[in-house]
C-alpha cells in the first residue's frame, strides 16, 4: 500500500531522480533541528510509557500514610501526592494514559473522518451537502463542550474520554479530506484512471488517498497534541482516567486543592504535558514544511 | 535598535498595568462571604441545597433556631406548647415583627407560610411537614398545628426552612418566581443576584432585633475552588469563607490576620451498602460478616490523618461522638485486619472480594475512596472505584447500581433526620434496600417519643442492630471549618455550619 | 460575491437545525435524571413526579424537542430548571462578561503577537527570530488550565497581587474590573498571540520582499520608516482582520478558563449547566454560541476573500 501510494505521488518532479519523494521529505525533515528534537522527545516519552512498570521508581498507586505531600527529595525526586504516592512514578505511568489518549482518539477521528471526507469530496451532491452541514454543526459547538457532553454521556473513564475526543475531532478530518479530494480529483491522472474504467472506490483509495496523505499526516500530528491537551482537560474535570490510576490531567485536578501547600503536585504533570505537546507541535511544523515543497 | 525600544515599551506597558492592578485595594464597608457553591433558588419552599441555607440565615428568620449546643430556642416564635397526646402544638408568635415589604408577621401570615410549604407544587418541605394535618389561627399572635400523628422531630423541622416565614403579599404576587426576589422577615433584605457571581443583601431597618445588626451590607460570592477561596480571604477580598479545607488549617492558623472557627458537624460520612437491591448479589449483600469485615479493615483515624490532617472526628454512628444522642455503649472499634480476614473466611467467600464502589466526583471524595481501597485490599477486598458525576449518583443509587456508595450527609439536628430516611424499610433514601422489622419498629417509636432519655434508650437498641447488620458503615464526621478575618467580630460557630449574621461587627 | 453570501446564509439554517438536534439528543443521553438532580439530597418521590410533569420530562424526546423548537421560534429559550431564571436573561447577564474577557484577550494577543511577528520577520534567522518562534510554540503548547493554575499560584497565592477569582463589572470599578480579568484574559490571549505572531511573520516576510518595499528602500528611506510606514501597514491589514476573528476560538477557550478563575461568564454557565443537568440552559447557550460561531466563520470567509482578491470568482 505504501509503495503504491508513493509511486502515485504527482509531486515527484523530474523522474530521472532516483530518490523517492518520501525519502527527500524525510531528509528535509531531519534538517530541521526543532523537528528532530520534537521527534526525539516523543520517542523518549513513548519508550517511557511502554517501559513504565520497569523504570518507575515506585508503584504508582502504592499509598504511604507517612509520606503525604512531601516536597521533592532524594527519595522522591518529584515529591509525593496527597496520598503519599510517588509523583515521578505517577508521571511515568501517566504517560501511558496521555499518549494512548492522543494516539487512539486521533485514530478514531481518522477512521471516521477520512472515509466520510472521501465520500463527500468524491461523490459531491446531496451526500456532500449532508455531511457538510453535519460537519458545520459539530464545528459550531465549541470542541471542549462537545467533548465534555460526550464524555458525560459515555460515563467517566479513560476509554470513553478517548472516544469522546476522537468523535469531537472528526469534523476537522472530514473537512480536510474533502478539501484535498476536491483539489486532487480534477488532476489529470485521476481523470485518466476514471477514463480507463476504474470503479470509484478504487479511484478514491488508490489514486486519491495516497495524495492527501501528507496533509493528513501533518494534521494528525497536530491533532495528537490537541487530543493530549483535551484528555488532560477532561481528566482535569474528572471525566477521564479514574482513580487511583494516574493521568496527567487528573493529577493536576487533585493538585489544584493543594496549590498553596504542595505546589510541586501541580508543576510536574503540567510540565510534561507542555513538553509532549510542544514536541508534537515542533514535529508537526517540521512535517508540514518537509512535505509541502511550496513552503520553503 | 528600534525594535528593542519597541519591545521595551510593550514590556513596560504590561508591567505598569500589572502594578496598577496590584495596588488595588478596596475600602471595606460590607461583609463579603465566600461560598463553596452557587446556591439554588432563594425560595424557602423550593430550595434544597445546603449552601442555600447559609444564605437564608441572613434573609429569612424561622419560628425557632438552635443554639451552639443544639438546643431549640425561639426566634420568630416566643415558645410553644404541646398537648398531652402530642397531636396539637400551639405556637406563640413574637409581636411587632415585620416582613421586608412592611407587611406584619401575624398568625395569618404564619399560617399562610406553613400552608405554602405544605401545598405548593414542587415544595421540598412537604415531607418535612407531612405529619401536619392543618393549621389554625387562635388569635392574631397564636397558631395551632394539628398533627395527624405524634411526631417528635416536628419542632426541629421548624428550626430550618420549613419554619421560615414569607410575606404572603409578595409570595402570592410572585408565585413560583418568589425566589427571584424573596421577601422574608430576616435581618437582611434581598437587593440583587447575579447568577454564579454574587448575591447582595442590605440591612433591614425594621428588623425585630435590629439593635444587634451592625453590618450594612452582605455580599455572598460563590467560589468553588477552595484554594482560591482561601487566597481571596488572605488578600482581603473576602471577610469570611465556609468549608475551608482541613489541609489548609495550618495556613490559617499561621496568619495573624485570620481567625479559624470550628464546630462539630451534625452529619456523617459513610458507606451505604447495597443489601436488598444488588442485582449481582455480591458477597457484601449476602452476609453481614462480609460487611463487618469491610468495616474492620478500615482505619478511620488514618483516613482522618491522611486526607484531613487529623482535623475531623472518626465515628461509627449516624451522629458524631460529641452529639447528645451518641451511644457510648457502642464505642469505635479499632482496625483489625486479622479479624476481618477471619470473618471473610467464616462467611465462606472467595477472596479477593470484588466490590463496585461508587463515589461522587470530587477530589476529597476520591481521596477518601482511594484510602479505603488501599486499606480494604489488605483484608482481601478488591475495591473498584467508580467515580460518578454528582448528577448521576442519585439515579445510580436509586436504581441499585452499586455495591458500596460513599456519601456525605449534611445532617439534621434531630437524630431521626440522620437515620429514618436511610434505614427504614422502603424509605426514600434507603438506596441499599435495608430492611429489618426490629429496627423499623424502633425508628417509629423514636418518632413518637419526645422524652430525651426514653428516646435515647430506643436509639441505643437500634444502634446495636445497625452496628451488627452494617447497612451503612459510618466512617467519620466533618468538622465545620470557617475562616474569617480578624476584623470580623462576634462570629459564633454553629453545629449546622450556617453563618448567623446577627451580632457580627466589622472593625 | 453576493451569490456566495446568499449561498452561505442559506446554508446556516440546516446547520443550526443540526446543532439543535445534536445538542438535544446528546444531553438527553446524559446519564442522570434532571428531576432527581433537582430533588436534591432528600429526593421526595412526590416532588420528583411534580418536576417531571412541569417540565415535560415525562414525554418522549421528540415531543420534548418539538416543545422546545416551538418555544424558540417564539423567542422563548425556556427557563433554568435549577434557579427558575429565563435562559435569555442568563445569557444577557453572562455574555458581556465573556465579551469583555475576549476583548481583553484580543488586545493582549495583538500587543504581544504583532510586535513579536514583526521583529522575527525583520530579524529573520537571528536570535530574535528564534526567540519569537519559541514563544509562539510555547503559546500553542501550554495547556491553558495549567497556565491558569500557575498564574493563580504565582500572582494570587505567593505574591498576593491579583484577585484569584471573580469578576467586577467595569461600570462598578474599572480598576478592580481589570484586575479581576487580567489573568484569565492573558491565559486566553496567550495562545492567540502565538497564532497572530505566525501570521504576522509570514505576512511581513512576503511584504518585505515585494517591489514597493524595495522601491522605498531604494529611495533612501530609513529602515525604520520603511518597516513602520510601508511594510507594516500592508502586512497587518489581513492579520488583524483574521486575528480579530479568533473570537470563535476564544469562546471555546473560555470554557475551562472561566471555570478555573470562577469568572461568571458563558463558559462557566455552560459547564455548570452540563454538570447540573440544567437542560434548558445547555440548549439555549449552545444555540447562541453556535450562531455566533457560525456567523464569525462566515465573516471570516468573506473577509478572507476581500483581502485575497485572487480567491474571488
Amino acid at each position: 500500500m505504501a509503495d503504491a501510494a508513493l509511486s502515485a505521488m504527482p509531486l515527484a518532479g523530474p523522474q530521472d531522480e532516483l530518490e523517492s519523494p518520501a525519502r527527500r521529505a524525510l531528509q528535509r525533515l531531519f534538517k530541521r533541528k526543532g523537528a528532530v528534537v520534537g521527534l526525539l522527545v516523543i520517542v523518549v516519552f513513548a519508550l517511557v510509557a511502554l517501559l513504565a512498570p520497569w523504570i518507575a521508581p515506585y508503584d504508582p498507586v502504592a499509598t504511604s500514610w507517612t509520606a503525604v505531600r512531601k516536597p521533592p527529595s532524594a527519595l522522591h525526586w518529584f515529591g509525593t501526592d496527597e496520598l503519599g504516592r510517588d509523583i515521578l512514578a505517577r508521571v511515568i505511568h501517566g504517560a501511558r494514559a496521555s499518549l494512548m489518549a492522543g494516539a487512539i482518539s486521533v485514530t478514531i477521528a481518522l477512521a471516521i473522518g477520512v472515509p466520510l471526507g472521501l465520500l463527500a469530496g468524491y461523490r459531491g451532491g446531496f451526500i456532500d451537502a449532508l455531511i457538510g452541514r453535519i460537519t458545520d454543526a459539530m464545528l459550531a459547538c465549541p470542541f471542549l463542550i462537545l467533548a465534555i457532553a460526550l464524555a458525560a454521556v459515555l460515563g467517566p473513564s479513560l476509554a470513553d474520554a478517548m472516544i469522546a475526543i476522537g468523535v469531537s475531532a472528526t469534523p476537522v478530518f472530514i473537512r480536510l479530506t474533502r478539501g484535498q479530494v476536491m483539489s486532487v480529483k480534477v488532476e489529470d491522472y485521476v481523470e485518466a484512471a476514471r477514463a480507463i474504467g476504474n470503479p470509484p472506490w478504487r479511484i478514491a483509495l488508490v489514486h486519491i488517498l495516497p495524495n492527501i496523505l501528507p496533509a493528513l499526516l501533518v494534521q494528525a500530528t497536530l491533532s495528537v497534541a490537541a487530543a493530549i491537551i483535551a484528555e488532560a482537560a477532561l481528566s482535569f474535570l474528572g471525566l477521564g482516567q479514574q482513580p487511583p490510576f494516574p493521568s496527567w490531567g487528573s493529577m493536576l485536578n487533585a493538585a489544584q486543592r493543594f496549590l498553596g501547600n504542595a505546589p510541586w503536585m501541580a508543576i510536574w504533570p503540567g510540565l510534561v504535558i507542555f513538553l509532549v505537546v510542544l514536541s508534537l507541535n515542533l514535529l508537526g511544523d517540521g512535517l508540514r514544511d518537509a512535505l509541502d515543497p511550496r513552503e520553503r | 535598535m528600534k525594535f528593542r525600544r519597541l519591545t521595551m515599551a510593550a514590556a513596560a506597558a504590561l508591567l505598569s498595568v500589572l502594578f496598577f492592578l496590584a495596588a488595588n485595594a478596596q475600602a471595606q464597608t460590607t461583609l463579603r462571604i465566600g461560598l463553596a457553591e452557587d446556591p439554588d433558588i432563594l425560595d424557602p419552599t423550593l430550595a434544597r441545597t445546603y449552601v442555600g441555607r447559609i444564605v437564608f440565615s441572613a434573609l429569612c428568620d424561622k419560628l425557632f433556631d438552635i443554639d451552639e449546643k443544639l438546643n431549640i430556642v425561639p426566634q420568630l416564635a416566643l415558645g410553644y406548647d404541646s398537648s398531652a397526646d402530642g397531636k396539637e402544638m400551639t405556637i406563640k408568635l413574637r409581636p411587632n415583627v415585620k416582613f421586608h415589604d412592611g407587611e406584619p408577621l401575624d398568625a395569618e401570615a404564619a399560617k399562610y407560610s406553613i400552608e405554602r410549604h405544605m401545598t405548593m407544587p414542587g415544595s421540598f418541605r412537604k415531607s418535612e411537614l407531612a405529619s401536619v394535618d392543618h393549621v389554625e389561627v387562635l388569635d392574631p399572635l397564636t397558631i395551632k398545628l394539628v398533627l395527624k400523628t405524634r411526631y417528635a422531630p416536628l419542632i426541629a423541622q421548624l428550626t430550618d426552612r420549613a419554619g421560615m416565614m414569607v410575606s404572603p403579599k409578595a409570595a402570592k404576587a410572585a408565585g413560583d418566581k418568589f425566589g427571584l426576589h424573596p421577601v422574608c422577615a430576616g435581618p437582611y433584605k434581598f437587593v440583587e443576584r447575579v447568577q454564579q457571581d454574587r448575591i447582595v443583601f442590605e440591612k433591614f431597618a425594621d428588623y425585630w432585633n435590629k439593635d444587634n445588626v451592625f453590618v450594612d451590607k452582605i455580599v455572598y460570592l460563590p467560589i468553588v475552588d477552595s484554594t482560591v477561596r482561601l487566597a481571596n480571604l488572605k488578600s482581603g477580598s473576602l471577610d469570611l469563607i465556609e468549608r475551608l479545607l482541613a489541609t489548609d488549617i495550618k495556613d490559617v492558623r499561621a496568619d495573624a490576620n485570620l481567625v479559624l472557627s470550628t464546630a462539630p458537624d451534625i452529619g456523617y460520612y459513610g458507606l451505604t451498602i447495597n443489601i436488598g437491591n444488588d442485582k449481582s448479589k455480591g458477597p457484601l449483600s449476602q452476609s453481614e460478616k462480609v460487611r463487618q469485615a469491610l468495616d474492620l479493615s478500615i482505619d478511620r483515624e488514618a483516613i482522618n490523618q491522611v486526607v484531613f490532617n487529623g482535623e475531623f472526628t472518626p465515628g461509627n454512628q449516624w451522629v458524631s461522638p460529641t452529639h447528645p444522642y451518641y451511644q457510648k455503649a457502642f464505642p469505635l472499634r479499632p482496625r483489625d485486619v486479622e479479624k476481618a480476614k477471619a470473618l471473610l473466611k467464616e462467611a465462606g467467600v472467595k477472596t479477593p472480594v470484588s466490590v463496585d464502589y461508587m463515589v461522587p466526583k470530587g477530589t476529597e471524595y476520591e481521596a477518601v475512596a482511594q484510602v479505603v481501597q488501599a486499606m480494604a485490599a489488605e483484608a482481601g477486598f478488591d475495591i473498584k472505584i467508580r467515580v460518578v458525576e454528582f448528577a448521576t449518583t442519585f439515579k445510580e443509587a436509586q436504581s441499585g447500581n452499586f455495591q458500596v456508595f460513599q456519601i456525605n450527609w449534611s445532617g439534621r439536628i434531630d437524630p431521626d433526620g440522620n437515620s429514618y430516611i436511610f434505614l427504614h424499610s422502603g424509605a426514600p433514601q434507603n438506596d441499599g434496600g435495608y430492611s429489618n422489622p426490629e429496627a423499623d419498629r424502633l425508628m417509629e417509636d423514636g418518632r413518637l417519643t419526645s422524652d430525651p432519655a426514653q428516646r435515647k434508650a430506643i436509639y441505643e437498641k437500634m444502634t446495636g442492630i445497625i452496628l451488627n447488620d452494617e447497612p451503612i458503615i459510618y466512617i467519620f464526621h466533618r468538622t465545620l471549618l470557617i475562616a474569617h478575618t480578624s476584623k470580623l467580630e462576634g462570629y459564633r460557630p454553629m453545629p449546622d455550619g450556617l453563618v448567623r449574621v446577627v451580632g457580627l461587627k466589622l472593625k | 460575491m453576493l451569490n456566495f453570501l446568499a449561498r452561505r446564509i442559506v446554508q446556516l439554517v440546516p446547520t443550526l437545525v443540526f446543532v439543535s438536534i445534536l445538542i438535544f439528543s446528546l444531553q438527553h443521553l446524559l446519564p442522570g435524571d434532571p428531576a432527581l438532580v433537582m430533588a436534591g439530597e432528600e429526593r421526595d418521590p412526590a416532588v420528583i413526579e411534580q418536576i417531571r410533569k412541569q417540565y415535560h420530562l415525562d414525554r418522549t424526546i421528540p415531543v420534548q424537542y418539538a416543545y422546545w423548537v416551538a418555544n424558540v421560534l417564539s423567542g422563548d429559550l425556556g427557563e433554568s430548571l435549577r434557579i427558575k431564571v429565563p435562559v435569555l436573561d442568563l445569557i444577557a447577564q453572562k455574555l458581556p462578561v465573556t465579551l469583555q474577557l475576549a476583548a481583553m484577550a484580543i488586545v493582549i494577543a495583538l500587543l504581544i503577537g504583532i510586535p513579536a511577528g514583526i521583529i522575527s520577520a525583520v530579524k529573520k534567522g537571528t536570535a530574535w527570530d528564534y526567540g519569537a518562534n519559541l514563544f509562539a510554540l510555547w503559546g500553542i503548547s501550554t495547556p491553558n488550565f495549567w497556565l491558569g493554575i500557575m498564574l493563580i499560584f504565582l500572582f494570587s497565592i505567593k505574591l498576593g497581587w491579583l484577585p484569584a477569582s471573580g469578576f467586577v463589572p467595569p461600570s462598578e470599578n474599572l480598576r478592580a474590573s481589570l484586575a479581576s480579568t487580567i489573568m484569565p484574559a492573558f491565559v486566553l490571549g496567550n495562545a492567540i498571540a502565538a497564532i497572530l505572531m505566525r501570521h504576522t511573520r509570514s505576512a511581513m516576510l512576503q511584504v518585505l520582499e515585494s517591489d514597493y518595499v524595495r522601491t522605498a528602500r531604494a529611495k533612501g528611506l530609513s529602515e525604520r520608516s520603511v518597516i513602520l510606514k510601508h511594510a507594516m501597514r500592508n502586512a497587518l491589514t489581513p492579520v488583524i482582520t483574521l486575528g480579530a476573528l479568533e473570537l470563535g476560538t476564544l469562546l471555546s477557550g473560555a470554557v475551562l478558563t472561566e471555570q478555573i478563575f470562577s469568572v461568571p461568564g458563558f463558559g462557566k454557565l455552560i459547564v455548570d449547566a452540563v454538570f447540573n443537568r440544567d437542560y434548558a440552559v445547555v440548549q439555549g447557550v449552545v444555540l447562541v454560541t453556535a450562531t455566533v460561531y457560525i456567523t464569525l466563520n462566515l465573516i471570516a470567509d468573506v473577509a478572507y476573500i476581500l483581502v485575497n482578491p485572487r480567491l474571488r470568482g
